[in-house]
């Protein structure tokens, strides 16, 4: 099995040392070399100081596919706008008379494009984004995060081949994402090589949509200074367009230039900024060498991507050739301190002209042009930007910083080129790492090398400043329409950017929030994963959080820094997850490290064409001929533009190494009690029923078996042979040796046997109504299911419905009835005896996974019946007082469950295994599994709804990078009978400061982590150990946090923005009925919610944690989003508290398995009518499950509103009604969780517990 | 003092000891393998508990014997493993006939950690041991131990 994990040692790799062209390979010391302290001043002297250190340092890798991200995620995700703009970049350059301005508006609509693209299509990027504390300035992060990122592409181009191999990955990537994208990117470029100029004059109107993205993003007064000049640049469009030759001619003759300069790859940014200026002097005075250049721009026009970004840093050439507008002028002498004014207009065109000369200079031409292309973009965009920035005031003259801003200017050039925002984070970075790297980045990204890596989200708060001035021109209009219409957490963010001032220097993720003074904690709309501090490319690259997070998104340096922060570090996985976009791969050859098996990823540098470096151990690997040819453009030579390297999540068709036995069939086992309990409570006919119905939808190929088993006090068997006129039923009784009566015929052939099947799932309901057999001999049963299915592996189903009483694995009533509410002990959590356990282990040897379904009315001992489950990588469900009749809801919830249960996707003899970069190591696992070696876990069989947890710790210092990748690759069968491999791979920057840290704590993913270390503690040590070890996490990082990070008084409650929700978030733990003291809990409630801890995922576990409450009386369509036709109303949450209970309103909470719908007393007639369809409070009944379906606007949205909640989760949860006086409203007020109980803290309350804790 | 009741103690314990430290080393190579990936924690863990129990009824029976040849020093040096030894073997999982391995919690790194750090302790125990013991059997054999130190002073005594 082990063979799909490979060799689990990542035996240290040799590492490259981090050179300038190739190896890219130490991250570290890019972030660590930029210390510039002098890039603080301007933009421009932070960009040089940041392409130092860019060159050196930077990986490749990472730099390299963010530049190309941003370009292919901006045409692919966007607004049609967008995507033209980045299709016709060039031409938007060209158009732009003020070349300065254009640049900036094309880099800035990179990052706009991805904003906005992302946010209506993915709400979770946005919301991630966006979402995050920061904001508005978490968008301006964005665009400057992009902005570096391509200039750090271009840097690399610069330096090595291996950089352009990199870069024009990063194009492809992007257009694989969206096939659509592909479509268009082809497009463009075909467009681009024949008709380079004639997209100049279109350029404009696409300058001004740009512009408009710019002004959403930069929002900010500063920008609008650079925006006032960028408008009149758009007016001036016309003039701009100049002859395209000539900047071609520009361009080549720079190309030439940069050629030169750029040969030596660690050129010092003065030397940059001098070679720039040659150049552009240069590029100003030959035209003639416009031949060459012209010759050039075909090289990138054969390069789909890259063509574009050339024909934008003609454009560029040409605005400078051209007047420059007045804007642009002051901007560029600004930014190029040593260049002399004049050249300043020129300089903006110059810059492009580097990024072609660094272009041509790289060695591979394919893969130099596309770099060139990006490069010139992220130039002329610097250029603009810089142009930006002087007319808004920045004094430094520093070209650099003009371009770096250029280069950010996705997002960056708006803040960046903010002069005053930008001189504050620049100095900002020497000091606070965590500011600096961001600032660095941009500036290193014009370079193109700099930290693209490090960018940290701190950058951000340079926007918020910019963020907090209103747009004056009108031109800007456009722009804040862009951002209304990505509503939510921008505005928000942007909003609170501009009310905070001070948080202007550090990111809003660390804005402080204090605790107990501020009221609405909770955040109107959902709360999103925060987005790790990437650069733009990476970022687009990086795994989906709904499969891959991590609880830290700014991975610590070193453990001390870990414990210092106090906050747990460990991934939350959701690997099987149900995708809708997922590219399949058939290779001949997998490519893998040959050190560390590492499957190729994103995150990989390449060396050259023929070599590529593992980022988890640093090896260097040869690139297989096969990988050269990629199936997708049908070309050769881009193994950097292969799927596997464009896409962090992928699947492949695994060939015959990756078997230890050939591909086992989908083989069902159904083992159900047949007891006089079991019959009293009526599950066979639910569970009969809903198996004739998905018989047809069970996953599987021709070759799928089933087989049926009964057991009371002796196990039946049912013979289903084919031939057999009717199902034959064997009984054994001697369950003390249990044996197989005829082994062959019991797991038959779906297919071939389906009559006899029928017949059985429609007797077997009936079959057992008189029994009197009350003993359930569930242990021999199990032990026949693993007899009978060892030979092949598969799932078996377990239906059980109390507690087993004959033969092997008795078990014992444990509970006290009187203990359930007790405060103190809480006893036997863990298994009463070991039988289910070594039975799980021997299951899960065999490939054999037992799913447990509970059906209880009385005590059954889950903690000791779980077991099955848990270690054979099954999963439990569990219906407390179960009744077909008695409890419709119970038997409504079995049938939705059974039918997802039976639908759902499934992979067999299953392995999965996670690598870290090194340094990194797996502590612990939590989740359904038998953990075969430290790294790897042995999975039966693998559902979609199963997550899995892991703690980390750093074992050694992690000082030598700047990033960290997590890859999981899961092994299995698919119901096909098909072996394949998911990869997915999550990147994430390395900090070394305690406030980068804290500004990256993913609040949600923390408490998921904790809540599962604290189901291990309940179980191996004690319950209250758990829950003071709760209290604790927050007491200790809060106190850590007020004593090392915030400066502030302590005699209040501060924690950082990112933090602000676990108090909340541990003290709804606390509340969890896993958790829960002093009120009446059943043991198997609490046993079963630790359960779902365990194997739940993170999206699935937080609604249990933490409902969503709405009010759903008054929807209206504000903010409304569009499913599938449909008018999905967005109300806002409300917290948990009654105080947001009105008798006049109707409440919906969403508890993840369950929806409750609350009326108060005093609810508008209208709305019950409307949408329960019945006339008043008093007439609705006490048991509602269902809305009708009425013909009324507020019905609709209603039920338009509860589907895609619905929708949205695999299990379908049943919806109760609950009236404000009914008996059941206990269950819907216990979830209300700030509110105080009689045992428990109010969320007030607990704040000043958790003070008083810190105070001590 | 010739071949007395404490003397075959220490000479039993000697070759005991041998035995002891041959499970410690063995424990040591078993957590190794585990954790470099060699084998399955369920493969591993079996020979290991058949090792447990021998291992722990030898520690004991030193004990005894110690406590009959009112050897107190040494006694006290071992209570403190017996005891550890009785601790462990009541806290097992759950129905306590598997000791102290359980496949699927030693994989744990804190788990996996301490069975190594175990180990290698209880390795070092018993070498040390065995250097006592065989001091105190030459102490208890020989009428003037402290010439024995001195081969060349009276060889006839060994």
């Amino acid at each position: 099995m082990s063979a799909p994990a490979g060799s689990p040692h990542p035996a240290a790799s040799a590492r490259i040392p981090p050179k300038l062209g190739g190896a890219a390979a130490s991250g570290a010391a890019a972030p660590a070399g930029p210390g510039p302290g002098p890039h603080q001043q301007n933009g421009p002297a932070q960009n040089q100081m940041q392409v130092p250190s860019g060159y050196g340092l930077y990986p490749q890798n990472y730099v390299a596919p963010s530049g190309h991200y941003s370009q292919g995620p901006g045409k692919m995700t966007s607004l049609p706008l967008d995507s033209q703009s980045g299709d016709y970049y060039p031409g938007l350059y060209t158009v732009p008379t003020q070349n300065v301005v254009t640049p900036n508006t094309a880099s800035q609509q990179p990052g706009a494009q991805q904003m906005y693209g992302r946010v209506p299509p993915a709400p979770h990027v946005v919301g991630s984004a966006l979402g995050s504390f920061q904001g508005a300035m978490s968008s301006a992060s964005h665009l400057q995060t992009s902005a570096s990122q391509p200039y750090s592409s271009f840097v690399n181009h610069y330096n090595s081949p291996a950089m352009y191999s990199v870069n024009s990955s990063v194009a492809s990537q992007g257009l694989p994402s969206t096939c659509g994208h592909y479509a268009l990117s082809a497009v463009s470029n075909a467009s681009y090589p024949g008709v380079p100029y004639p997209s100049l004059p279109a350029g404009d109107p696409y300058r001004q949509q740009m512009l408009t993205s710019q002004s959403a993003l930069t929002v900010r007064p500063i920008r609008e200074s650079s925006l006032s000049g960028q408008n009149t640049a758009v007016s001036h469009p016309s003039p701009l367009p100049p002859p395209p030759s000539q900047q071609y001619q520009q361009q080549q003759s720079l190309s030439g230039y940069s050629t030169f300069s750029w040969s030596a790859p660690g050129l010092p940014s003065t030397q940059d900024n001098l070679i720039r200026n040659h150049t552009s002097q240069v590029a100003a005075n030959n035209n003639p060498t416009n031949t060459d250049s012209l010759s050039r721009s075909v090289m990138q026009n054969v390069q789909p991507p890259k063509s574009s970004p050339v024909v934008s840093t003609v454009l560029s050439g040409a605005s400078s050739t051209r007047p420059p507008p007045a804007a642009p002028r002051p901007a560029e002498p600004a930014a190029s301190v040593a260049q002399p004014p004049e050249l300043s207009q020129q300089k903006g065109m110059q810059y492009g002209e580097y990024v072609n000369n660094q272009a041509s200079s790289a060695p591979t031409p394919l893969s130099s042009t596309s770099d060139d292309e990006e490069e010139e973009e992220e130039d002329e965009e610097a250029g603009v930007d810089s142009s930006s920035t002087t007319s808004s005031a920045s004094p430094m003259p520093n070209s650099y910083d003009a371009l770096e801003g250029g280069s950010y200017p996705d997002m960056l050039s708006s803040s960046a080129s903010s002069p005053a925002p930008e001189p504050a984070p620049e100095p900002d970075p020497a000091p606070a790492p965590a500011p600096a790297v961001p600032q660095p980045s941009k500036l290193a990204k014009p370079f193109g090398y700099g930290y693209p890596a490090l960018q940290p989200g701190y950058q951000n708060a340079t926007t918020p400043l910019n963020s907090g001035v209103p747009p004056s021109s009108p031109g800007y209009s456009g722009f804040q329409q862009y951002a209304q219409q990505y509503p939510g957490m921008n505005q928000l963010s942007s909003s609170l950017g501009g009310l905070s001032l001070q948080s202007s220097s550090q990111p809003e993720s660390l804005r402080p929030v204090n605790l107990t003074q501020e009221r609405n904690i909770l955040p109107m709309t959902p709360v999103w994963a925060p987005v790790p501090n990437l650069n733009s490319d990476l970022r687009k690259l990086n795994c989906s959080p709904d499969s891959f997070r991590c609880t830290l998104t700014n991975i610590p340096q070193t453990q001390a820094l870990l414990n210092k922060a106090k906050l747990p570090l460990g991934l939350l996985l959701h690997p099987f997850r149900d995708l809708t976009q997922l590219p399949v791969i058939t290779s001949n050859t997998i490519v893998r490290c040959r050190s560390c098996r590492t499957y190729i990823n994103p995150f990989v540098s390449f060396i050259d064409q023929r070599r590529w470096k593992c980022n988890l151990c640093y090896r260097i690997n040869d690139v297989p001929e096969e990988f050269m040819y990629n199936p997708i453009t049908r070309s050769y030579g881009e193994p950097h533009k292969r799927p596997e390297v464009q896409n962090s999540t992928v699947e492949f068709i695994a060939s015959s190494d990756y078997m230890l036995r050939p591909p086992q069939p989908a083989v069902y086992l159904f083992v159900l009690d047949v007891s006089h309990n079991a019959v009293e409570a009526g599950y066979l006919t639910v569970l009969c029923q809903s198996l004739l119905e998905n018989l047809d939808k069970l996953p599987g190929d021709s070759r799928t078996r089933i087989g049926f088993m009964t057991f009371d006090s002796t196990i039946h068997f049912y013979n289903l042979q084919e031939g057999l006129s009717q199902p034959q039923m064997l009984i054994v009784s001697d369950i003390d040796d249990v044996f197989l009566p005829t082994p062959d015929s019991l797991l038959v052939n779906l297919h071939e046997s389906k009559e006899l099947i029928k017949d059985l799932l429609n007797a077997l309901p009936n079959m057992f109504t008189n029994t009197r057999e009350t003993h359930s001999a569930l242990g021999p049963a199990l032990q026949a299911a693993f007899k009978l299915m060892s030979p092949t592996g598969g799932r078996v189903s377990v239906f059980q419905t109390q507690l087993p009483s004959l033969g092997a694995g008795l078990l014992q009533s444990r509970e006290d009835p009187n203990q359930r509410s007790s405060t103190k002990v809480v006893q036997h959590l863990g298994p009463a005896t070991d039988f289910y356990k070594k039975l799980a282990l021997d299951c899960s040897g065999q490939q054999t996974a037992v799913d447990l379904f509970l059906l209880s009315s009385q005590y059954s001992d889950l903690a000791s019946l779980a077991c099955i489950s848990r270690y054979s990588a099954g999963c439990i469900y569990y219906y407390p007082s179960f009744h077909y009749m008695h409890n419709p809801s119970q038997a409504e919830k079995l049938q939705k469950d059974l039918k997802r249960y039976l639908t759902r996707k499934i992979g067999f003899e299953a392995v999965m295994r996670i690598r870290c970069t090194k340094g990194l190591s797996m502590h612990t696992f939590h989740g359904n599994f038998f953990v075969r070696s430290t790294d790897l876990l042995s999975l039966a069989n693998i559902n979609p709804d199963a997550g899995f947890a892991v703690q980390l710790s750093i074992e050694e210092s992690l000082t030598d990078t700047s990033l960290v990748c997590f890859q999981t690759a899961l092994l299995y069968t698919s119901s096909k009978g098909e072996r394949r491999i998911r990869v997915h791979t999550l990147c994430l920057p390395v900090v070394s400061s305690l406030a980068d840290v804290y500004a990256g704590v993913d609040v949600q993913a923390a408490i998921c982590l904790l809540a599962n270390m604290a189901v291990d503690r309940s179980i191996s040590s004690s319950l209250s150990d758990a829950r003071d070890a709760l209290v604790n996490a927050v007491v200790d990082s809060l106190s850590a946090y007020g004593s090392t990070v915030s400066n502030l008084q302590h005699s209040a409650l501060i924690a950082p923005s990112s933090l602000k929700l676990f108090p909340l978030y541990v003290l709804a733990l606390l509340k969890q009925k896993a958790f829960r003291t002093g009120t009446s809990t059943r043991l198997d409630d609490r046993v079963y919610a630790m359960c779902q801890i365990k194997c739940q995922p993170l999206v699935h576990l937080m609604k249990m944690i933490h409902p969503n409450l709405y009010r759903i009386d008054r929807l209206t369509d504000e903010g409304a989003i569009h499913v599938n036709d449909r008018v999905v109303p967005q109300p806002p949450l409300q917290k948990l508290s009654a105080e947001k209970l009105t008798r006049e309103g109707a409440f919906l909470m969403d508890c993840g398995s369950a929806f409750y719908i609350w009326i108060g007393k005093s609810c508008d007639n209208n709305f019950i009518e409307d949408v329960l369809g019945y006339p008043n409070f008093a007439s609705i009944p006490q048991k509602m499950t269902h809305l009708p379906e009425l013909d009324t606007l507020s019905s609709e949205r209603a039920r338009s509103f509860i589907t895609w909640l619905r929708d949205n989760r695999p299990l379908s949860p049943v919806l109760h009604v609950v009236k404000d006086e009914s008996p059941a409203k206990t269950e819907f007020f216990q979830h209300l969780i700030e509110d105080r109980t009689e045992a428990a803290f109010s969320y007030y309350e607990f704040l000043l517990h958790v003070q008083q804790q810190i105070c001590k | 003092m010739a071949f007395t009741f404490a003397a075959f103690c220490y000479m039993l314990s000697l070759v005991l000891c041998a035995a002891l430290i041959f499970f410690a080393i063995w424990h040591i190579i078993a957590f190794d393998e585990l954790r470099t990936d060699f084998k399955s924690p369920i493969d591993q863990c079996n020979p290991v508990h058949a090792l447990v129990l021998p291992e722990y009824s030898i520690h004991s029976l030193f004990c005894i014997m110690f406590l009959c040849a009112q050897e107190w020093l040494t006694l006290g040096l071992n209570v403190p493993l017996l005891f550890y030894h009785f601790w462990r073997y009541f806290h097992c999982p759950a129905d306590s006939s598997e000791l102290a391995y359980d496949p699927p919690v030693v994989m744990n790194a804190d788990t996996l950690s301490y069975c190594q750090k175990e180990a290698w302790c209880k390795l070092a125990f018993y070498l040390l041991s065995f250097f006592y013991y065989l001091y105190w059997l030459r102490f208890r054999l020989g009428t003037r131990p402290v010439s024995s130190l001195h081969p060349s002073a009276q060889p006839g005594v060994w």
